[in-house]
């Protein structure tokens, strides 16, 4: 309890050290694990249910315990401190708001456990920050589900925690509401500074507020890093699947390049030699899965010159054109009959092409980058559906 | 299409009719009852004279054994709520698939009549039952003391007899009640005993307050216990009106002390439930 009521200029890092967690029937819900998560960083846990970024939350706030490894925050290690010692709160997933209570004691209600006399002022501040101010005195049952969510984020940012978890804390609202809310959390965390880990199994919602996302799977962390890079340079089919789409096309390594002044991996794609950048090579030798991104494939008509010179295929066939206003999706056959998506701007110079126009295709080399063919091509795309 | 819209009245008649015939009816003849002339007899017949002083001296008469009642009615509800919350809680959260098996031997004794259990406390609590021998051993009771025909035994049959009717309605509310919701408690900073009095006790006050009503109320007009197991010295209320009735058949007397404790119970109750702020059980 000291530790949670100290001043904030002495928050840390929260770090994970080989933390593992095995069930008692032998399934192993966490494999060992190591994360650092900066102080008043915003940090996303991503991936499908069951992957177990939910246990890992959970063994942060010390509602299961680990099986073996060390959650600290700064040196103050807390792997097997109680729950009501940690100086971390939680925001649950169906916001578990105690139903007896008004709303603003749900929001006092950790102040009150530490032996805060009067926490009115801190209480009303926080609904203000939330904007639910006028509901203080309503139950739980009588707001709406945005506004539970808010006050089960009063309810933990109230107490100051040194790590603040969210466990899918916007998966129960509607698309719309929801992005508003990520635009809302976001600047709440800005705002009141404070290390936020966040759970959550929709890759946008983790892109769009997290600063750094461990994409996790299996029990496994798969790749950790800012949501760009995990974008540009994903290091697993799982992440390349998972995160957006991605084309992924066989081929062979046959060689080492420069290209640019840059060090480029050769690889036999289909029969025509495609340059990949060394640092987005995750194989050197051998069979791999070469991966472009579909924004990254620009498409023309048959013949047509297109301005991205390295890798360029002919042949192709457009089977489907799904024009969605900004942009047009295409599924193109290509030439070795593997099927592709592309999806072009629509800037206006060109009309859709419909189904059945014969077009070649291109990418640049610095896009592309290069997957260990052990790997399922397939993980990671079937969409992580959970409601 | 008008019948359509009666029908929910026809099927309440025959609860309607139930409880004008066997609730009501005899509820206006038992106050007719204690508003009679207390010189009535069998021979000479009973007369409503709205004789009020019959209150009076029932009070005066019997006031120790109303007292004496509510105690033990009071020690025996909150034994009958420590222990079968206890109970009820272990049910609903630990026992995981033996739950129903606990349960089913929760209801088990109902299997067996109420007045065999409590004479079967008297072979538990016998002078020179192994019980009794044993408090001795430890000097918890001196060498020739007893438990049977003490307030003590009456208390604990009191307790036994009502503890499945306490559990019930506990474990119907504690049941309910979402683990999360504690689990949130101790997330806010709350000590389990802590994440006990201030969340999982106020959502399950509904079963407290029904497991109250359910105990206290027959308990305070048991007098089986009393006899079985009390001493003769020690008379409840409830005895007193079954031999008022019965034996001395002074009917003027024991309908006012039944009014009296009807009253008394119907006060408490309300008060009760006011307090605990379940208003919507009523």
């Amino acid at each position: 309890m000291s530790q949670a009521s100290e001043p904030s200029q002495v928050r840390r890092d929260l770090r994970l050290t080989e933390v593992e967690k095995t069930y008692a029937n032998g399934f192993t819900a966490v494999h060992p694990l190591d994360l650092v998560v900066p102080r008043g960083s915003f940090f996303a846990l991503l991936g499908p249910s069951g992957c177990g970024k939910t246990t890992t939350l959970r063994m942060i706030a010390g509602l299961d315990m680990p099986t073996a490894g060390r959650i600290e925050i700064g040196d103050a290690d807390i792997t097997y401190e109680k729950p009501y010692r940690r100086p971390v709160n939680t925001v649950f997933q169906n916001y578990a708001l105690f139903p007896h209570l008004s709303i603003a004691e749900n929001v006092a209600f950790g102040l009150r456990r530490r032996g805060v006399k009067d926490p009115a002022k801190q209480v009303a501040d926080m609904l203000d920050l939330v904007e639910l101010g006028s509901q203080r005195d309503k139950r739980p049952a009588q707001l709406s589900g945005g506004q539970q969510q808010r006050v089960a984020l009063a309810r933990a940012l109230i107490n100051q925690p040194e790590v603040l978890l969210l466990d899918e804390p916007l998966g129960a609202l509607d698309l719309k509401l929801r992005r508003s809310m990520q635009l809302e959390l976001k600047g709440i965390q800005t705002e009141v500074g404070l290390t936020f880990v966040h759970v959550t199994h929709d890759q946008e919602e983790a892109m769009t507020m997290a600063d750094t996302i461990a994409v996790m799977n299996a029990g496994r962390v798969e790749q950790m890093g800012s949501p760009a890079e995990l974008y540009d340079n994903p290091k697993t089919t799982f992440v390349a699947n998972f995160l957006g789409q991605s084309n992924l096309i066989e081929g062979t390594v046959v060689g080492k390049d420069t290209l640019a002044g840059k060090p480029v991996v050769k690889v036999d794609m289909q029969g025509t030699v495609v340059s990949i950048p060394e640092d987005r090579a995750h194989v050197s030798s051998g069979a791999g899965w070469v991966g472009i991104r579909p924004e990254k494939v620009l498409v023309a008509p048959a013949g047509e010159q297109i301005d991205a010179p390295g890798n360029h295929f002919t042949g192709g066939i457009v089977v489907d054109a799904s024009f969605i206003g900004v942009s047009t999706q295409y599924v193109i056959e290509t030439a070795w009959g593997q099927t592709i998506s592309a999806f072009e701007q629509n800037t206006g110079i060109r009309g859709v092409m419909p189904p059945g126009t014969r077009v070649d295709f291109s990418w640049r080399p610095e896009f592309a980058f290069l997957l260990d063919a052990s790997q399922d091509v397939t993980a990671g795309t079937v969409a992580p559906e959970e409601e | 299409m008008r019948n359509r819209r009666l029908l929910p009245y026809w099927l309440l008649l025959p609860a309607g009719i139930w409880l004008v015939l066997f609730f009501l009816i005899p509820f206006l003849s038992l106050v007719a009852t204690s508003l009679y002339d207390p010189n009535g007899s069998v021979l000479t017949g009973y007369h409503v004279t709205w004789h009020v002083q019959n209150f009076g001296h029932v009070i005066t008469t019997y006031g120790a054994h109303l007292w004496r009642s509510f105690w033990w009615a009071l020690i025996a509800t909150v034994l009958c709520l420590v222990l079968g919350y206890a109970l009820a809680y272990t049910i609903a959260f630990k026992t995981g698939r033996w739950k129903n098996i606990v349960l089913v031997m929760v209801i088990a004794p109902f299997f067996t009549s109420f007045l065999i259990r409590t004479d079967a406390w008297k072979l538990i609590l016998a002078d020179r039952g192994w019980v009794v021998q044993a408090l001795q051993h430890l000097h918890l009771i001196a060498g020739d003391g007893r438990v049977l025909a003490t307030p003590v035994a009456a208390i604990a049959g009191l307790t036994y007899n009502y503890l499945p009717f306490a559990i019930l309605p506990l474990y119907t509310s504690i049941e309910k009640v979402d683990l999360r919701l504690i689990e949130a408690a101790g997330d806010l900073y709350a000590s389990p005993l802590r994440a006990f009095t201030r969340v999982t006790l106020p959502l399950t006050m509904p079963g407290v307050v029904s497991a109250t009503l359910l105990t206290f109320i027959p308990a305070m007009g048991d007098y089986i216990n009393a006899q079985l197991l009390g001493s003769t010295n020690d008379r409840v209320i409830g005895s007193d009106i079954q031999s008022l009735f019965t034996t001395t058949q002074d009917y003027a007397s024991a309908g006012a002390l039944s009014v009296i404790l009807l009253a008394l119970i119907l006060v408490m109750t309300l008060y009760y439930v006011r307090r605990s702020g379940t208003e919507e059980l009523l």
